[in-house]
């Protein structure tokens, strides 16, 4: 026997009410009675029946037009109608279908509508069914939705960030892609330079920001430490492949923007071309993608080398994903690369805005298909550029107050290890030299690249001065460093501090034959030309006291704090 | 989008033909032509002459094929690619992992 319900039984005949409603009732049911409209419509209100049984023909309001207040009190739930009828005409059999959802002629036969309930009532279970679960999806997918919106929040704080607000910066990321994948990030390091990175993740879903997080918190916690490109993007391509699964990856485009030498250093894999745009007009030159994504190879395979372009004030640098060259238009005709390179080629176009604007009136009306991620930098000067240098946080307040440190490195150690962020960080534990830490690291950056570069290389900086220099003086520099197979550059640090005050001595001697120190009064005297490359201009501006002993490959700089009346 | 696999007659290769886009929802179907193999082939050759399209999911299947074939030791060749499907192999410099011809 079918599971007892309630069951409306409205029917303004008395014997027909009571035959249907012992048959009802034999099966059962719980049987609730009305004699017109007006109280079939008051029951069901009170009573909620499962199933109504309503003759159509009554005095008053006639049975459809019940069945539509019933059905509208019912709201969501599915109430099944049977209309009781006397009529035989196809047409007005038609109508009670239209209306509700049976009909049983009179007279009326037990077996058939005994059938018909069970019928009806797996009906409205189903629907019933149907309806909970339609509930607990929506429900699901609201919260889903929710936990999205909360993670997309927490992405676009990491994804997003740094110094991407910088004035020299501008960027474009699609705003309708919950997570679309890319990544920009954008930090200085301690010498005063910008680095840059653009990641497209595969997969658009969460497998892109599991993958950024730990990707930004390399990039900014190495950048602001100090070290090279190439140490973070080794390090970055190590932590991808170790927690990406296999097939996913991160196809990036990396960037050192030197302001002081006004060069950018690029290292690209997999992203499409980037282009620098010269500021007075002219063609674009593309960077070109050298190497596989990140997060595809082992730290053994994985090559870090860059390529060094020289810029010129106001010379810029676009960098996009694959999303903006597969936009496609009304016709499905893709935004293409020839798109771009037209837009970046006009004069006087301010790039940037070229390219957004082109990219929207192609797209036209159409949803974006992919992430659409733009980033343009400009090279500018050093002091026109506003993002702020990173900040050290050291161990204590107190920190070492006599101590002294010496630090060889030897020919296979040169030619990979950079020793910056090492010999920075222990620089950083003496309270007193945190406020100066931009400077310093210039400092020790410079007095390194001018022992290992001039010293123990020998190359010549005059080489930079030829059209492509820069270029060419790092092609050799690399050159030189595998062929490397003695030489030394070693590291001197001398440190005293009281309440009062204190000094920091650096010295840094290197195994080449030194050079004609007498060039350095002219350095000094900020003839500027004299000698290239040394930054002992740049040097004397920076050290409290800079002095060059013997040979010229042992010089020594100095940084006092306070009234500097502390023992030697 | 069709996949189609043949093993050579002396068994030791297996031919992977592409068609259409090779992209998200040729997944299931790329995977099984090499899961379902009793043994791991010498080599693989992924014929690409009838692919029109490849995006980046198609180059992390290529990677899990290679991965199947033995990562670093893997003999996995692709071929016939079109100009549309060889210029994303360029950009992603998968020439250092596939011997693209």
């Amino acid at each position: 026997m079918a599971e007892p319900i309630r069951v409306l039984v409205a029917d303004d005949n008395r014997i027909d009410r009571t035959l249907l409603s012992r048959i009802v009732a034999r099966e059962g049911h719980t049987v609730i009675t009305a004699v017109d409209g007006n109280e079939a419509i008051e029951r069901f209100t009170a009573e909620r029946p499962q199933i109504v049984l309503l003759d159509a023909l009554m005095p008053g309001l006639d049975g459809f037009e019940v069945a539509r207040r019933i059905r509208e009190a019912a709201g969501d739930a599915f109430i099944p109608i049977v209309f009781l009828t006397s009529l035989t005409e196809a047409d007005e059999l038609a109508r009670c279908l239209l209306v509700g959802d049976d009909f049983l002629s009179k007279p009326y036969n037990s077996v058939i509508l005994r059938a018909k309930i069970t019928a009806l009532e797996r009906m409205r279970q189903l629907h019933a069914t149907m309806q909970e679960q339609r509930d607990e999806i929506a429900q699901n997918n609201a919260r889903l939705l929710r936990e999205q919106q909360a993670a997309k929040d927490i992405f676009d704080s990491v994804a997003h960030s740094g110094c991407l607000n910088a004035s020299n910066i501008r960027h474009l990321i699609s705003p309708l892609a919950v997570f679309n994948g890319d990544v920009v990030l954008a930090a200085r390091n301690p010498a005063g330079s910008m680095y840059v990175l653009l990641g497209d993740f595969t997969g658009h879903g969460l497998t892109a920001s599991i993958g950024a997080m730990p990707l930004a918190e390399i990039f900014y916690g190495m950048t602001q430490k100090g070290f090279h490109l190439a140490d973070v993007l080794r390090e970055c391509n190590r932590k991808l492949k170790e927690i990406l699964p296999v097939g996913y990856f991160c196809c990036a485009t990396m960037i050192d923007f030197n302001f002081q030498k006004s060069t950018v250093e690029v290292w690209a894999g997999g992203l499409p071309d980037a282009y620098l745009t010269p500021a007075d007009g002219g063609p674009s030159t593309p960077i070109v993608s050298r190497h596989l994504p990140l997060g595809v190879v082992s730290t053994q395979r994985f090559d870090p080398s860059t390529e060094v372009f020289e810029l010129k004030h106001g010379d810029r640098v676009m960098l996009c994903t694959d999303g903006l060259l597969e936009l496609r238009n009304s016709a499905g005709e893709m935004f293409g690369s020839g798109r771009l390179i037209d837009i970046l080629g006009r004069s006087g176009a301010g790039g940037f805005e070229a390219v957004k604007e082109a990219a929207y009136a192609h797209m036209g009306e159409r949803l974006r298909e992919d992430d659409l991620t733009l980033v343009e930098v400009t090279m500018l000067h050093e002091h026109e550029i506003d993002a702020p240098m990173p900040t050290y946080v050291a161990s204590g307040q107190i920190g070492p107050r006599d101590w002294s440190l010496t630090f060889q490195l030897g020919p296979n150690s040169l030619k990979e290890f950079n020793p910056l962020p090492l010999l920075q960080h222990v620089l950083m534990e003496v309270p007193a030299l945190r406020v100066r830490g931009g400077v310093i690291f210039t400092v020790l950056s410079e007095l390194y690249t001018n022992a290992l570069d001039h010293g123990v290389i020998g190359l010549s900086s005059v080489v930079k001065s030829t059209a492509n220099g820069f270029t060419d003086y790092y092609r050799r520099r690399l050159d030189a460093l595998n062929a490397l197979a003695d030489g030394y550059v070693r590291f001197e640090f001398v440190s005293r501090a009281s309440d009062a005050g204190g000094y920091l001595k650096i010295r840094v001697l290197d195994s080449g034959p030194g050079f004609d120190t007498s060039i350095v009064a002219a350095a000094r005297a900020q003839t500027a030309n004299v000698y290239h490359g040394r930054g002992l201009n740049l040097l004397f501006q920076l050290c409290d006291s800079l002095t060059f002993h013997g040979a010229g490959n042992d010089v020594e700089a100095c940084f006092r704090w306070g009234d500097g009346d502390v023992p030697n | 989008m069709t996949i189609r696999s043949e093993v050579s007659p002396d068994g030791r290769g297996v031919t992977i033909a592409v068609e259409g886009r090779f992209d998200f929802s040729a997944h299931r179907d790329f995977r099984e032509t090499y899961e379902s193999l009793d043994s791991t082939p010498e080599s693989f050759t992924v014929d690409m002459r009838e692919a029109t399209y490849l995006d980046s999911s198609a180059l992390g299947m290529l990677l899990l094929l290679r991965d199947h074939a033995g990562g670093d030791a893997a003999e996995v060749r692709i071929v016939n690619c079109n100009p549309d499907v060889r210029k994303i192999l360029t950009i992603s410099n998968f020439e250092q992992l596939f011997e693209i011809r």
